[in-house]
């Protein structure tokens, strides 16, 4: 079995799976079942000074009959009082040395605030803190979380006074409620962080009941925005994530969260640059038990390609990952349906012919038998039909050999840009 | 007669409640977004109605159950009763593109499921189209009648149907067993038809109550959808005693309370292996029959009953006997049905239909032991009739231009049971509807000719 053993800026934990800060590490109970279950680190539900909370929470979208393709909610930070917290941190900690329990923090942007709070939580023993940038609803109203996070001053003003209080790793997470993460992130670098984590919830309403016409969820007939995760936001974490990787300014591990549900989104966010990953929504849908496909589906993944270490696969994708003006202008793919495996559904012809380049033909072949094919001249390898397409392995996209160079835009743009210098010259 | 109950009808109640369970709707959900929503989808393609099938599933599961309904009974006008007795495996459901990679979609059971609700909401779907004033009657109000007319009222005619018995619905009224098709069902699209200010005379025989030349007289055209009779005479000796069934009268004596008790403890022998012969001897069970064979002349691989319809009367516990051909039946001094002499068969050369012709094992005759005798070996054509209308016929099958539905006289179209056989038409409800909507729209183009001209 690989070494699934990860070490997140100095905090070490038996696996890459930590249970982000949310209702499921609200208390002590929680956290040692989730440690019982096999999960490799825990971030505490944040701490700060205790709220009041409304009722009802959470919403969730489905889809197609799929329950909770994303999941939003209305919580707020803790709402027990941080004694209480902190000793059952402590018990926690004494029963599992090996797991990591970093403390959620969000308090006032005032110095004394932060240093009061991380001299608090450090005496309970915590591996590290986690800076709640990011929380979207009801904090922010009060200037915390993503009010703060937003401000990348803030940010890195803030950080700063995690970090002159802290003697553990202090970890940053971000809120993507942002137009670019990396101006925050690199912020928080600034500040000293040892590490960024991201992403918290983006803003949502999840939906309007058309029957009441309220809002869904809503509080006595009124409802407010709340913070939106689970499966569907996954893309938009892997980018935020992604982004962040590549960039020379932010050289600081990541801890990846943002609609990971399994195994194989979480070798998807390790290739990217995390360095552990961090589950909710999934485990609010299932239950703490997902951890054992989840630790037993990443160690065969490993095996099956002889990688002895979960540290080998970290940020191996990253230099894949680039701007558009890098992309070869003459890299051609094309699609071409495998007629043998084709179950006739058509929904290749209709999604090219309706909503593409018109170039899926619906044909007979010798026996009369009605086949699909593509003109492949016509084909721009946009990958619709491979998309839409019900069964595996019907539609390849297939690479078209030409011997052109590589030309991407900025190598144009710069030929171009040369060319036209050259005739000015003349 | 008392109005109390006896509590043997009610335990033939349950026995005749329908066996096919409704989908719930989480299995409906569940199903219809398992659905691909292809394009040119096959299973339209093998509905003879042309029912959009995509469209009402992704209606089913986007929670416009109206639509859905109103989908289904646009392109089939007696969509609920299909649902139910479309032999879907061979239609829609073997068409369905998943039979390549996982199971097809339960399209039969959706279906239902829509059709169920809009009878359960009292949903009216249509509306009549604005009168033009021309009339149009119609001889039968079964599945290819009631089709025919209620495209007709949508495009404005003055439309009668002339139903011979008590109730219209024809075949799924009174000839599909309870268990597979409630009568309730098929009234609801019978109301349906009337909703749209269809007039349906019902337990009016055309020449007999009302002579035919009067519909011509008073009509622009007249639909024949008759269908067929009941089940011939096997032309053995002894047909006449008691206990002797027609298997057709058989299920239409379970389609109005009370049940009947005759067969109650009786072992009943079914002579046919067609799906009549299948509903005359699970029937038969239902009654209450201590024990019932199905015998036929042919092997099983002649049968022509649905594979599905054949599994269930095995469950049943209907035993089969093949290459069996009665000979006569054998009474009592009391005129009862005592025993059922028979013949040993076997498969001789095949003949001009390709079928292998069954031939009397020499010696082999022995009698079963039984109460009832149920036959089941076709139905009877209204030749007569025909003859008298001066319509050109095929042994009572009703010739017709296949196109427009049209017989030999230009103002008498026919669809339905009355032109299936010798080569000609189907034998299904779902292919009746479609002639009968084939019918009326010829009907209304030849009008608009007429009037236009």
């Amino acid at each position: 079995m690989a070494d699934l053993r990860t070490n997140l800026a100095g905090i070490t934990s038996p696996n890459p799976f930590w249970l982000a800060s949310a209702p499921p590490t609200n208390s002590g109970y929680q956290v040692q079942r989730a440690f019982e279950a096999g999960w490799g680190g825990a971030v505490w539900k944040t701490l700060g000074d205790p709220i009041l909370n409304v009722s009802s929470r959470y919403a969730a979208v489905s889809f197609n009959g799929q329950r909770v393709a994303g999941f939003n909610n209305i919580e707020l930070i803790t709402d027990r009082p941080l004694e209480v917290n902190l000793k059952e941190i402590y018990e926690t900690k004494k029963r599992f040395p090996e797991h990591a329990v970093v403390a959620s923090l969000m308090v006032e942007p005032k110095q004394e605030a932060w240093h009061e709070i991380v001299k608090k939580v450090e005496a309970v023993g915590v591996d590290g803190l986690e800076l709640n940038f990011g929380c979207p609803h009801g904090m922010a109203e009060r200037g915390m979380g993503s009010a703060s996070g937003q401000v990348p001053d803030l940010v890195e003003k803030q950080t700063a006074w995690a970090k002159e209080a802290a003697g553990t790793p202090v970890i940053v997470k971000l809120t993507p409620n942002i137009t670019d993460i990396t101006a925050t992130a690199e912020a928080a670098v600034r500040g000293g962080a040892d590490s960024v984590s991201m992403i918290n919830t983006i803003n949502s309403l999840a939906g309007v009941d058309i029957d009441t016409w309220l809002p869904i969820p809503n509080v006595s007939g009124k409802g407010a925005h709340g913070g939106y995760c689970g499966p569907a936001v996954k893309p938009i974490a892997l980018n935020m994530v992604s982004e962040c990787a590549r960039s020379s300014r932010i050289n600081v591990p990541i801890s990846g969260m943002g609609g990971v549900s399994n195994w194989q989104n979480a070798v998807e966010f390790m290739l990217m640059g995390a360095s552990n990953v961090q589950i909710c929504t999934a485990a609010m849908h299932h239950g703490f038990r997902i951890i054992e496909d989840l630790v037993e589906g990443l160690s065969n993944y490993l095996d099956d390609r002889g990688i002895l270490s979960i540290q080998d696969i970290i940020g191996k994708s990253v230099p894949t990952y680039s701007d558009w003006g890098n992309l070869d202008l003459n890299y051609n793919v094309v699609a071409r349906i495998n007629n043998d495996v084709c179950i006739n559904c058509n929904k290749c012809h209709i999604a090219c012919e309706d909503t593409s380049h018109q170039c899926i033909d619906r044909l007979q072949d010798e026996g009369g038998n009605p086949i699909l094919r593509v003109r492949e001249e016509d084909c721009v390898g946009c990958n619709l039909c491979s998309i839409v397409c019900p069964v595996d392995g019907a539609i390849d996209m297939i690479e078209v050999p030409h011997e052109l160079p590589v030309m991407t835009w900025n190598d144009r743009q710069s030929l171009l840009g040369a060319l036209k210098d050259s005739k000015i010259t003349k | 007669m008392s109005t109390v109950e006896s509590p043997l009808p009610d335990k033939f109640t349950a026995n005749f409640k329908e066996v096919e369970l409704p989908l719930s709707n989480q299995e409906a959900l569940n199903e219809a977004n398992r659905c691909l929503y292809c394009y040119d989808a096959p299973c339209i393609n093998a509905c003879p109605t042309g029912i959009d099938i995509p469209s009402f599933i992704k209606k089913i599961a986007s929670g416009n159950m109206k639509g859905s309904a109103t989908t289904i009974m646009t392109a089939n006008p007696v969509g609920a009763s299909c649902s139910r007795v479309c032999p879907t495996e061979e239609l829609c459901e073997g068409a369905c593109v998943l039979n390549h990679s996982t199971k097809p979609i339960l399209i039969g059971n959706l279906q239902r499921y829509a059709t169920d609700w809009a009878i359960k909401n009292d949903q009216v779907l249509f509306k009549k189209g604005e009168p033009n004033g021309k009339k149009v009657a119609i001889v039968g109000g079964g599945p290819g009648g009631l089709s025919a007319a209620r495209e007709l009222a949508l495009l404005g005619y003055d439309v009668t149907v002339y139903e011979a018995e008590k109730e219209a619905g024809g075949l799924d009224t009174f000839g599909i067993v309870s268990f597979r098709l409630p009568k309730k069902i098929s009234l609801w699209e019978v109301e349906q038809v009337e909703q749209l200010g269809v007039t349906i005379n019902t337990g009016v025989r055309v020449g007999k109550d009302i002579e035919f030349d009067e519909l011509l007289k008073t009509n622009e055209r007249v639909i024949l959808a008759i269908g067929m009779g009941n089940v011939p005479n096997l032309n053995v000796p002894g047909e006449t005693f008691n206990g002797v069934h027609d298997a057709i009268e058989l299920v239409r004596s379970t389609k109005s309370s009370p049940f009947p008790t005759h067969l109650e403890g009786k072992k009943v022998v079914v002579i046919g292996a067609g799906n009549t012969a299948i509903d005359g001897a699970t029937c038969s069970v239902r009654l209450g029959a201590e024990n019932v064979k199905i015998i036929y002349r042919r092997t099983e691989k002649e049968m022509t009953a649905y594979d599905f319809e054949y599994e269930f009367a095995k469950q049943d516990g209907v035993e089969f006997r093949w290459l069996t051909q009665p000979i006569e039946i054998v009474g009592d001094a009391d005129g009862n049905v005592k025993g059922l002499k028979c013949v040993k068969m076997q498969l001789g050369e095949a003949s001009s239909d390709g079928r292998k012709r069954p031939e009397p094992v020499p010696d082999s005759e022995f009698i079963i032991e039984c109460d009832a005798v149920v036959k089941a070996i076709g139905q009877k054509r209204h030749t007569d009739f025909i003859e008298k209308l001066g319509l050109a016929h095929h042994d009572g099958v009703i010739l017709i231009n296949k196109d427009s539905m049209q017989t030999s006289n230009s103002r008498v179209y026919a669809c339905g049971d009355v032109i299936f056989g010798k080569g000609q038409g189907e034998a299904m409800v779902v292919s009746a509807a479609q002639q009968g909507k084939t019918a009326a729209y010829h009907v209304h183009e030849s009008l608009k000719e007429m009037y236009s001209a």
